[in-house]
């Protein structure tokens, strides 16, 4: 997975688009109960709303987790707060009491969530770009 | 003194309640600041500790079969340690989870505690939260949900229901001067003491669901305010070492401020606090929790100054009919083993690690289930199939890669050959294979029940004079 992949170009947008990671947009929390884990979603400007609504589908989450076989995902909407919740059901090999792996309460999935690559206007990834070249990939406008 | 703490809300019918912990592992000062603000200021003032994990209170409970004085958190005296004196001396009143499974046992540890500083504080105990008795094991595995851990009966370590906030308030209500709790809902912490301040009733649930909310913000301690958020150049956290604890301040209407110390580090703003409404939560419309169902679906975040965030909206819906129980049983032990590799080659020859182990193994330990992670190229991110590091691997480059093994089962003898084959990874593996450390670590399960209420009879208690100075 390469989450700074720019996108093909698509057809006469009506406003530059680039392609970035979603960590540009929104952060996000993970949390745990048993074997469900949840999604925070936060956007870092209203503006990500709609463009996260139509992107970062609960179909699209399901297939980002799809190695962890979730038997039902669910995102509810929360445009007050500007933020989705999306609910994992049985992706943490039975929970944190339970899982082999290193990370049993799944924290670290929010970063995973955040890889994930949404398109957005060019001069919002601007605005919302990181001062420094460090930290995420800038935004290649189209040409 | 801190006069902007008073903006917002007024000084009038405010109800102040700061977190000292939020969780058994959290730093042992972060009461300190949250104790020198609140004991500046006049009116209701509470720290509340949070410190009870699911399955804190199996290893309480199996602490306390070895020791009846034994079983309430060992984390207890850490956290009080730092405060306890000045809370007492400036009419802040303690309510902590920190009794575990021998709520009574702690309570007389903190009385000690007390006494040592020449005080004798009013401490009173809330109970019944213990299932254990109440049910059989066939009656546990009728009511489990999310799974079939208790399928095959067996008998608990520990089995706790989570009760609401009603006998903290009692407690309040009878004069103490700290509380200490076994199981209950981490949010009844804060809403115990706001139906004591407010006198609000077990049926005002727009007011219940709001102090749950409170109590949900406050109750993970430094995560509503700056702590584990920071993500430098997309979201910076200044003082994330020296991170300021929450204090609530809470109107009688259910609206409430978050803020912190001056002087600490953090940050309170929209976002920090929205991480944080969201957290563990599951539909936004329904949180269930023993006092209310809570809904965040209308709730308004707002900036109100710096480090401020005035919270409002909260709805609730009528309790639920029944509660959600903890039950911990045994299940055998953790193995784990680590090797790393580093260097030009390191993936491949991690890789051929990993096949050597795996091809051992299934010719002498066939039946045991052996996870395989590789720390570097994947790991948090692998699945327990490995599926994601089988296609991981062969395109990784990376130069400092470390194999880890892990397996559960109550064959100690799988598991120790499990053990002895990552070590002779050393001489008979792949080259330059190095650091193997290894854990065999006892392992308990945990399922979720719901169970009814009365199954369950919380009671508030006060400290026997027998222990009084």
């Amino acid at each position: 997975m390469n989450p700074q992949a720019i996108r093909d170009p698509a057809p006469a947008p009506a406003r530059a688009e680039v392609g970035v990671p979603l960590r540009l947009v929104a952060h996000a929390r993970a949390g745990d109960k048993g074997n469900r884990l949840n999604l925070a979603l936060v956007c870092r400007t209203p503006e990500a709303f709609p463009l996260i609504a139509a992107q970062v589908t609960a179909e699209r989450v399901a297939a980002l987790f799809a190695a962890r076989k979730p038997s039902r995902v669910v995102r509810y909407d929360l445009p007050n707060l500007f933020a989705f919740n999306f609910v994992l059901d049985d992706v943490l090999d039975g929970g944190v009491n339970a899982s082999l792996g290193l990370d049993g309460h799944g924290k670290s999935l929010s970063f995973l969530l955040l890889a994930l690559e949404v398109r957005v206007p060019a001069d919002l990834a601007q605005a919302l770009a990181p001062p420094a070249a460090a930290t995420a990939a800038p935004a290649t406008p189209r040409p | 003194m801190d006069g902007g703490f008073e903006r917002g809300l007024g000084a009038g019918g405010i109800v102040r309640i700061g977190s000292g912990a939020g969780f058994a592992g959290d730093r042992r000062d972060a009461a300190v600041p949250v104790v020198e603000m609140l004991a500046g200021l006049d009116g209701p003032r509470f720290l509340i500790f949070e410190t009870l994990a699911e399955r804190t209170l199996a290893l309480c409970q199996l602490a306390r079969r070895r020791d009846p004085d034994a079983g309430y958190s060992p984390a207890l005296e850490a956290f009080l340690a730092p405060v306890l004196a000045r809370c007492l001396e400036s009419g802040i009143r303690i309510v902590g989870n920190f009794g575990a499974a021998n709520p009574q046992a702690g309570a007389r540890r903190i009385a000690a505690m007390a006494r040592a500083l020449g005080r004798a504080p009013k401490i009173a105990v809330v109970e019944g939260a213990d299932l254990a008795g109440r049910l059989d094991p066939a009656g546990f595995a009728a009511r489990e949900v999310g799974g079939r851990l208790l399928a095959g009966h067996p008998v608990p370590v520990s089995a706790d229901a989570y009760l609401g906030a009603r006998p903290i308030a009692d407690a309040l209500d009878a004069g103490a001067d700290i509380v200490v709790t076994g199981r209950v809902a981490d949010p009844a912490l804060a809403l115990g003491p706001l139906m004591h301040a407010f006198g609000w009733r077990d049926e005002d649930w727009d007011l219940i669901a709001a102090g749950t909310l409170a109590g949900h913000l406050l109750e993970c301690g430094s995560q509503v305010s700056g702590g584990y958020f920071a993500d430098p150049g997309i979201k910076d956290v200044p003082g994330l070492d020296e991170v300021g604890f929450p204090v609530a301040e809470i109107a009688a209407d259910g609206t409430f401020v978050i803020g912190k110390p001056p002087g600490t580090g953090g940050r309170i703003d929209r976002f920090t606090v929205t991480e944080q409404i969201l957290y563990e939560i599951h539909d936004p419309a329904a949180y269930l929790t023993p006092d209310v169902v809570l809904d965040v679906t209308g709730v308004q975040v707002a900036e109100v100054g710096v480090d401020r965030v005035r919270v409002s909206g909260a709805r609730g819906r009528p309790r639920p009919q029944t509660l959600k129980a903890t039950v911990c049983v045994e299940a055998g032990l953790l193995a784990e083993a680590e090797i790393s590799y580093a260097g030009p080659g390191a993936a491949a020859r991690a890789r051929l690690a990993a096949d050597v182990v795996l091809a051992r193994l299934t010719k002498r330990a066939p039946d045991l289930a052996v996870r395989v992670d590789a720390i570097g190229i994947a790991s948090l991110f692998n699945d327990t199939a490995g599926a994601t590091l089988a296609a991981a691997f062969p395109e990784s480059r990376a130069a400092d890669v470390r194999l880890r093994f892990s397996a559960q089962s109550a064959d100690t003898a799988a598991l120790g050959l499990l053990l002895d084959e990552v070590e002779a990874l050393y001489c008979a593996g792949p080259a330059g294979g190095a650091g193997v450390r290894r854990h065999l670590t006892p392992r308990l399960a945990s399922a979720s029940c719901l169970v009814e209420r009365d199954l369950v009879s919380p009671a508030m208690s006060l400290l026997g004079p027998e222990v009084a100075p």
